[in-house]
């Protein structure tokens, strides 16, 4: 029916029947027709007549087709509802049917449930005693078992099966328990403890030889914990046990420490191989089988932290004992040579602790043996630095004694240059086997170079600034000793040491420090950045060093010649001296030593720079009067116009003539360092000439002197006229402090001086 | 630094010999003794007119010999001591007595005529024409013990002492009571130098002997403190600090100026290497014993200020009641300022060896040193340290 409606809905007459809205489902009865007054008032009103018609005859046409429609309708659906009909009448002969068999087996049902009610009530009462029965005999066997037991267990412990008698007792012991008020049961109790007892005796005795395997140590613990023994108990007892052992090793240990004070009997190698063969390993055993046995069992939580507070105790007091051996035996290694052995010794110490440490991380032995390690390394640099030091010392102590060894006949002073050679080369190599040795702390196959320290620290604060800048600047400090103790009266220094470390500090300032430390800085490659100290800075202490040094050989270089000058003149009666017929020895020794010392300085300095002399300078002639200056400025007159004008004159000159300074630092080469030692001289020459009064030979004599002085010394200083204007002033001031100034001729003087 | 000397002068003779007129304390006046075996030595009166900025000089003919050390009297305005060669040119000048022409060291002391003794306002050129003689007081020559290196006067209630000092043996000679006595010094000793204490009324002196420095009490004429190898080289000259009793200031051949604790001498306190050539004369100021003056052969005067080791080491101390509350508190921070031991000056006015500086002793901020060619110059401490010093 309902496949009918979409037909209807496109028909356009389905709108005026729907709109009708009586509700009536029939579609045959209601069709509209233009009798309606609704459709009729409408379509008078809207439509035309012609459309009216129009409209009547479609209207006329549906309605024909409506009605054959549903004609043939009708027709078809009639047979379908007769079919219908009959199929139902015959549903209702079959129902009345089967209602009869279901009544039939109700009845059926309800005889077999009384046959089986009757049934099951005449069984109960066996079962019930088969029940009761199966139970007694289970308590019987357990009563047998118990009754047993004693025996039994007397057994097991005979045939030393001490698990299973473990096992019996530990199933019997909660109802012997509950039990024990009956007799009977009371006895079997007292008979098991007792025997269990001594179960555990024996169990605590084979746990106390211990000489047998871990397995079965494990074994007897595991046993004895099951026999409720105190865990505490067994932990300490445990480890006195194994303190006994190790203590005895590490007494071992100590006597090969030697004697106080005197060599150990094994090198360091052993010693510490020995440790941690026998010492560590064991220990490490130690702990190994106590986890094992207290720590990583499944048990309660309390046991477990107490012996592993009670283990890390005890591993770390024994450590303590074994570290301080150690470190006992390495402060034994004193010797500044390789320290490969004693590096390898480290390395071994190291690694055998990170083992040992990877058992028990809650000790701190790891911490420690590296701070033992560092301890190491550090008083190993400080040992380097010192032996380095002496080492210097020894190389100077070396120098002066060549140099003050008596020369031989024939045989020429120890060569200066050579000697500086052999220093410089011998520190150098020194200084770099050092760093090899140091170096091995170093090495990548060492377990702790790989420490925070020995990779930072080790490096720049150790290696580099404690070493090597410690060394240099000893080196510098050395220096500056030589020119503050020895005095100003020369000291025992000679003079040629003072030179040559003064070369040697340049040498250093120029290419020796760089060098050191770029060695060193390639070998430890520093990832530090804690402040270091510059080159620049080391090399400006060593030229600092160096220009003292070379100031104080001046200095002392001068003063003895000065002392030689001096002591001359002021021991001699100038008064009454004869007329001169020489040159004074005196002289002729300060040109030598001038010369030798020439000769000195040319073997470590470079010339270095004149300004240009007259050829002819040799043969400059001077005397008293021959300088208007000289003349001028110390002749004394009453009259006030005459001096005023000279003296004008005297310093007019003196403005422009630069002032010299006696004692001041010279430069880097030989004609300065000569320079210097020549002015001090004869300033002091003047000095003393100034305090003393001269007779007309006195004066001669000095003439004669500094003509001589003239003739050698031009050469060795930078500016000959110097030399000349010193010696002048000289001669100059003698005429001065003379009571009869009668000069000497110039002829006689220069043959005085050819003569020698 | 450098600073321009208040006045130079030329005084046409070598001189060696420069001090200050002692007992005067208003005029600025130094007497200098001059050497020359041509002519009659002479002392020249120095006047220092600061406010005109002119010199008066006045000469007094020294005919006993060339002057090598002069002293004034701290007590008598009038009266000078002076060690002096004896002239004996006119006999050596033929060379015929010959064994008779030993040159002998002598000292004496002298009195100037009245008229100079508080100087004249004659201008230069009347001075040197009008030149007058030494009236002599007495003679302090002993000559077993040899020649004179150095006299000094020190005065201690009414008494006026001499400490004089012979070459092999410090003398000291009470001029009133015209005693003398020897220290007891042992072996042969050459002394260079010697100065009073200040301090300890009179009884201590100090000399200067080689390289060493030895105490004395006048008392007992006994050692009573030696400071061996004082010097690298010989001892030139000994100052005592005018405030600080134990303090004491020495120089020499070394180049250095070396401060010394007479109660330990182990260690000098302090050391100056300023210097280039030996160090002749090292003199405290009186009034400001910072203050240092070192004069050198190497023709330098150096002014230091050591106020680490001086008697006001915290800066002049001042009176809160001088000033306003804003300036107190200025002034505290500044003196709480630890102060520098420094070079004040250097002073490049001469052109030969420097053999004497002395201090004024009428104004505390002017000195005069004195070169061998013969050239005076006074100087002054500089202006902004006097006023730093003074407020």
């Amino acid at each position: 029916m309902e496949a009918w409606t979409p037909g209807f809905c496109c028909q356009p007459t389905r709108i005026y029947w729907s709109e009708q809205g009586d509700g009536e489902p029939g579609f045959l009865s209601s069709v509209p027709t233009a009798a309606d007054p609704v459709v009729q008032s409408q379509l008078r009103k809207e439509c035309s007549l012609a459309q009216l018609m129009d409209c009547e005859t479609d209207m006329v046409k549906q309605i024909r087709a409506l009605d054959s429609d549903m004609q043939t309708l009708v027709y078809e659906n009639y047979n379908k509802f007769i079919s219908a009909t009959d199929t139902i009448r015959k549903m209702k002969n079959d129902f009345k049917k089967m209602e009869d068999e279901m009544d039939c087996l109700a009845a059926n049902m309800a005889v077999i449930t009384e046959f089986s009610a009757r049934i099951s009530s005449t069984l109960q009462d066996q079962h019930e005693q088969i029940t009761k029965l199966s139970g007694v005999h289970t308590l019987l066997r357990k009563l047998q078992f118990l009754f047993e037991l004693p025996a039994r267990l007397t057994k097991c412990v005979e045939l030393e099966a001490y698990g299973q008698a473990v096992r019996y007792y530990s199933k019997a012991r909660s109802i012997l328990h509950q039990y024990q008020h009956m007799p009977s049961f009371q006895g079997i109790q007292d008979d098991c403890q007792k025997i269990m007892a001594n179960l555990a005796q024996k169990l605590r005795e084979k746990f106390r030889d211990g000489g047998s395997g871990a397995k079965d140590l494990a074994e007897c613990v595991e046993l004895l914990l099951q026999l409720d023994e105190p865990a505490e108990e067994l932990c300490d007892e445990f480890l006195s046990h194994a303190r006994c052992r190790l203590e005895a090793e590490l007494e071992a240990l100590e006597a090969e420490l030697g004697q106080p004070g005197g060599a150990p009997i094994t090198d360091v190698l052993e010693f510490i191989d020995r440790g941690c063969n026998i010492f560590v390993s064991n220990m490490c055993l130690v702990i190994a089988s106590y986890q094992e046995l207290f720590v990583s069992r499944e048990g309660v939580q309390g046991i477990t932290r107490m012996a592993q507070d009670k283990l890390v105790a005890f591993v770390n007091s024994l450590m303590e004992t074994y570290f301080s051996l150690v470190e006992r035996r390495i402060q034994l290694e004193k010797g500044v040579g390789d320290n490969s052995l004693l590096v390898r010794a480290l390395d071994r110490f190291h690694r055998r602790l990170q083992a040992l440490a990877k058992l028990l991380p809650a000790s701190n032995v790891a911490a420690e043996g590296t701070e033992i390690v560092v301890r190491a390394a550090k008083e190993r640099i400080r040992q380097y630095l010192l032996a380095l030091q002496s080492f210097y010392q020894d190389c100077l102590t070396d120098v002066r004694q060549s140099l003050a060894a008596p020369r031989l006949a024939g045989k020429e002073s120890p060569n200066l240059a050579e000697l500086l050679g052999t220093i410089s080369a011998s520190v150098l190599n020194q200084i770099k086997s050092v760093l090899t040795y140091v170096h091995l702390f170093t090495a990548k196959d060492i377990t702790f170079s790989n420490k925070p320290y020995f990779k930072g620290e080790f490096c720049s604060q150790g290696v580099r600034e404690g070493l090597i800048v410690g060394f240099i600047k000893s080196i510098c400090q050395t220096a500056r000793q030589f020119c503050e103790t020895t005095g100003d009266k020369g000291g025992s220094t000679p003079p040629a040491l003072l030179l040559l470390l003064s070369r040697l500090c340049l040498d250093y300032e120029t290419s020796t420090i760089s060098y050191i430390l770029t060695l060193t800085d390639e070998q430890f490659l520093v990832q530090d950045h804690s402040p270091i100290t510059p080159v620049t800075s080391l090399c400006a202490e060593a030229r600092e060093a160096a220009q003292r040094l070379l100031n104080h050989y001046v200095k002392v270089q001068g003063l003895i010649i000065s002392q030689m000058l001096r002591k001359s003149v002021e021991t001699r009666d100038w008064v009454n001296t004869i007329e001169p017929r020489n040159v004074r020895a005196v002289m002729k020794r300060v040109v030598e030593d001038t010369t030798s010392i020439d000769v000195q300085v040319g073997l470590l300095y470079e010339e270095g720079v004149r300004k240009a002399q007259s050829s002819d300078s040799s043969k400059r002639t001077f005397s008293v009067y021959s300088s208007s200056r000289q003349q001028s400025r110390y002749a004394p007159s009453y009259t006030p116009s005459a001096p005023l004008d000279t003296n004008l004159l005297s310093n007019i000159q003196k403005l422009f003539s630069e002032r010299i300074d006696i004692f001041s630092p010279v430069e880097f080469n030989k004609v300065s360092v000569l320079t210097g030692i020549i002015k001090i001289s004869l300033k002091t020459f003047l000095e003393c000439v100034r305090l003393r009064t001269f007779g007309r030979y006195g004066l001669q004599q000095i003439q004669v002197d500094c003509y001589y002085l003239q003739l050698y010394l031009w050469r060795f200083v930078c500016d000959e006229n110097l030399v000349h204007f010193l010696l002048d002033e000289i001669v100059g001031s003698t005429a001065h402090r003379c009571l009869d100034p009668v000069p000497m001729e110039q002829s006689v003087i220069e043959v005085i001086c050819e003569r020698g | 630094t450098y600073s321009i000397a208040d006045m130079i002068m030329g005084l046409e003779f070598s001189a060696r010999a420069l001090t200050p007129q002692i007992a005067e304390t208003d005029a600025i006046r130094f007497l200098v003794g001059t050497q020359s075996l041509k002519y009659d030595n002479q002392i020249h009166i120095i006047d220092f007119d600061d406010e005109n900025n002119i010199i008066n000089k006045n000469v007094l003919i020294h005919q006993a010999g060339e002057i090598w050390h002069i002293s004034a009297s701290p007590a008598d305005k009038g009266v000078l001591a002076t060690c002096y060669n004896k002239s004996k040119w006119s006999c050596v000048y033929f060379n015929t007595l010959a064994s008779d022409s030993k040159v002998m060291t002598c000292a004496a002391v002298w009195r100037m005529p009245k008229e100079l003794e508080s100087g004249s306002h004659e201008s230069p050129d009347d001075s040197s024409s009008n030149t007058q003689t030494l009236e002599l007081l007495c003679h302090l020559d002993n000559t077993a013990h040899g020649n004179m290196s150095a006299c000094n006067f020190s005065t201690a209630s009414a008494f006026i002492f001499i400490l004089a000092l012979f070459v092999n043996t410090p003398f000291f000679f009470n001029a009133q009571l015209s005693n003398s006595a020897a220290l007891e010094g042992k072996g042969q000793l050459k002394f260079t130098s010697g100065r009073w204490s200040p301090h300890h009324n009179c009884t201590q002196v100090a000399t200067a002997n080689d390289t060493a420095i030895r105490g004395w009490d006048t008392r007992s004429m006994r050692q009573i403190y030696y400071i061996e190898n004082a010097h690298g080289q010989l001892v030139r000259d000994l100052d005592f600090n005018p405030n600080k009793q134990y303090y004491l200031a020495s120089c020499g051949d070394d180049c250095k100026v070396k401060f010394w604790d007479t109660r330990n001498v182990t260690e000098p306190v302090k050391t100056l290497e300023e210097h280039s050539h030996w160090v002749w004369n090292v003199r405290y100021n009186h009034s400001h014993d910072q203050l240092v003056l070192s004069g050198s052969s190497d023709s330098r005067i150096i002014l230091s200020n050591m106020v680490s080791i001086s008697s006001e080491p915290f800066g002049h101390l001042v009176d809160d009641d001088e000033l306003s509350d804003q300036e107190d508190h200025h002034q505290e921070e500044k003196t709480k300022e630890p102060l520098q031991d420094s070079i004040i000056a250097t002073y490049e006015e001469h052109e030969d060896s420097v053999y004497a500086v002395e201090w004024s002793s009428a104004d505390p901020w002017l000195f005069a040193s004195l070169s061998y060619d013969g050239r005076l110059v006074i100087n002054r401490v500089p202006r902004a340290l006097k006023y730093h010093i003074l407020l």
